[in-house]
């Protein structure tokens, strides 16, 4: 990462104080609660979080499409549209097919004629493995070959910004491993990349670095690999009676421990430790049962109790 | 220009899609050979024109009205794919985009005119070339409305709907304004003034007598353009508005 006031960060992207809040019949719905974020030019970060955190939204607003309620977003220096105008960024938003009656080749090819200094053609297809399928029409492909036409159309602007909106939510697992490879590829060119994901694995993988959001606002941001301790607990539940938490606390891996009745929960950051040395100790434990956290309930905890700002329900 | 590259592929686009040779081109240019080849050269009582000539314009006003509104056609289908979406995150200004979609449906427009004049004359339609010129520029004026009309149904109505609409609505427009028989007086014949469609058809008096419109059809073609372009404007912002 760079580090600050370096001249690369005002280089990159950088949001301001964003705010978004759409109206709906139950009430106004406040989508991004204040965000700031700045990202450098030439670093892969990915946007993670559950459905509803904001990521979209965020996502729409950097690219000129939604307008800030409040805040300012900055992409390379420039307002979001000039920077779109300029060929500087390209994006895969979350929904879309593609439009029919044109051959794969040809819709990249009148994607590319609208950009200043767009890549050339037989490139994008090349390097988003649709040479083959070049010449079929676009409304005759799989999910996954529509996903990839996307892509393509997303970089043959040649963009210095690559945004990705959940990119391989229609894909199998062999799909999204090519996709993400594809991917690394391109933002190995010195690009900078944003993608938004639900999946922690994905971010570990393909990111330097997460952004968590919830609630919309930005919860944790960090290096993949400290998030993934952060979020990437497990629970560790047992029926051991008449122990004090405070001694199973000290037990290796956990990071915090609670009774209920006769059960311990134990929060682990090393699950395998924990259990190792737990049953060494105390081997009358019984009922062990070891759950990931899973990003929603990481998220919980994150973000602490549900959000005081959320306008409470009530039944006229 | 940007815009230019786009356009070359809205038309393909256009081409390959059955519907367009159909409904713009085969469609009238069927009627017109069914109705008009048995008696091409009868003069149809109350117009002083031919079969072929009055048929010859009648169904290409029909068939012009028809590739000019299937814009509506295109824009709601990018519009439910989401296409409309990713354009609007490519440096393609919202003025370059319209521009190439009312230029495609003009050149539908014109292929299908020039298919009926071509029939025309081969039925017996002999016109000075200023006569040709002439209903031929009438026509692509009488059409604006219906540019502004295709662009406005395509952000109003989805795709599901907007082809029955459009069938529907160049239907009736066509019956109003005479494009199946005269209608020279009565309740029709004070009403259709009203519509732009039936000035489309009225360049066909071209062929008579070399008159164009009087300044009613002028004043009701300019009404028309600058009612239906302010509505689809509406209709733009609102559909984009809402994101």
């Amino acid at each position: 990462m760079a580090s600050e006031g370096s001249p690369q960060t005002d280089g990159g992207i950088r949001l301001q104080g964003l705010t978004k809040t759409f109206s709906s019949p139950q009430g106004p719905i406040h989508a991004v609660r204040g965000i700031d974020l700045s990202i450098a030019a030439g670093e892969t970060a990915a946007l993670l979080g559950p459905n509803g955190a904001g990521k979209s939204t965020t996502i729409d607003m950097m690219l000129g499409l939604a307008k800030p309620d409040g805040g300012t977003v900055s992409v390379f220096g420039r307002p979001p549209r000039e920077a779109v105008n300029a060929g500087l960024v390209g994006a895969m938003l979350q929904t879309g097919q593609l439009i029919r009656d044109l051959s794969v080749r040809e819709l990249v090819a009148m994607m590319a004629g609208l950009y200043p200094d767009p890549m050339d053609v037989n490139e994008a297809l090349e390097l988003t493995g649709l040479k083959k399928i070049a010449g079929q029409r676009t409304q005759k492909l799989s999910g996954g070959q529509t996903q990839r036409v996307r892509f393509a159309v997303a970089i043959v602007c040649n963009p210095d910004l690559l945004i990705l909106d959940e990119p391989t939510v229609a894909m199998d697992v062999e799909g999204r491993r090519e996709f993400w490879t594809i991917m690394r590829e391109f933002a190995s060119r010195g690009k900078t990349v944003l993608f938004a994901t639900h999946y922690l694995e994905e971010a570990d993988a393909n990111a330097d670095r997460a952004i968590l959001m919830a609630h919309g606002r930005i919860v944790a941001d960090g290096p993949t690999t400290e998030i993934k301790a952060r979020v990437g607990r497990r629970t560790l539940r047992a029926t051991l009676a008449s122990v004090d938490p405070a001694m199973l606390a000290e037990l290796p891996g956990v990071v915090s421990a609670d009774r209920h009745g006769d059960a311990v929960i134990l929060s682990c950051s090393d699950s395998d430790q924990t259990i190792r040395a737990l049953l060494e100790l105390y081997p009358q434990a019984k009922d062990i049962e070891i759950v990931g956290a899973g990003l929603e309930a990481a998220f919980l905890e994150l973000t602490g109790e549900p959000d005081v700002d959320e306008p409470a329900v009530t039944v006229p | 220009m940007s815009g230019l590259v786009y356009t070359r592929y809205e038309m393909l686009r256009t081409f390959r899609n059955r519907r367009f040779w159909f409904f713009s081109l085969g469609f009238p240019l069927i009627f017109f050979w069914l109705i008009a080849s048995p008696q091409h050269n009868k003069i149809i009582k109350g117009t002083g024109l031919t079969y072929a000539a009055y048929y010859m314009v009648s169904l290409a006003s029909f068939g012009t009205m028809m590739s000019m509104i299937s814009t509506g056609a295109r824009i709601a289908g990018e519009r439910q794919v989401g296409w409309t979406r990713q354009l609007r995150i490519s440096p393609l200004s919202v003025r370059a985009y319209f521009r190439a979609k009312v230029l495609t449906g003009y050149t539908m427009a014109v292929l299908s005119l020039i298919l009926l004049y071509i029939s025309g004359a081969l039925l017996g339609v002999h016109l000075p070339a200023k006569h040709w010129l002439a209903m031929t520029g009438l026509i692509v004026v009488g059409l604006l409305p219906f540019a502004a009309l295709g662009v406005l149904l395509g952000h109003l109505v989805n795709t599901d709907a907007v082809g029955p609409m459009m069938g529907g609505l160049v239907s009736i427009l066509a019956f109003l304004s005479g494009t199946w028989f005269p209608i020279t007086s009565g309740f029709l014949h004070s009403f259709g003034q009203f519509l732009p469609s039936w000035w489309l058809v009225q360049a066909r008096n071209v062929a008579l007598n070399g008159q164009g419109w009087d300044a009613r059809g002028w004043i009701t073609v300019a009404a028309w353009t600058a009612i239906l372009a302010a509505g689809a404007a509406w209709a733009y912002r609102r559909d984009t508005g809402k994101v």
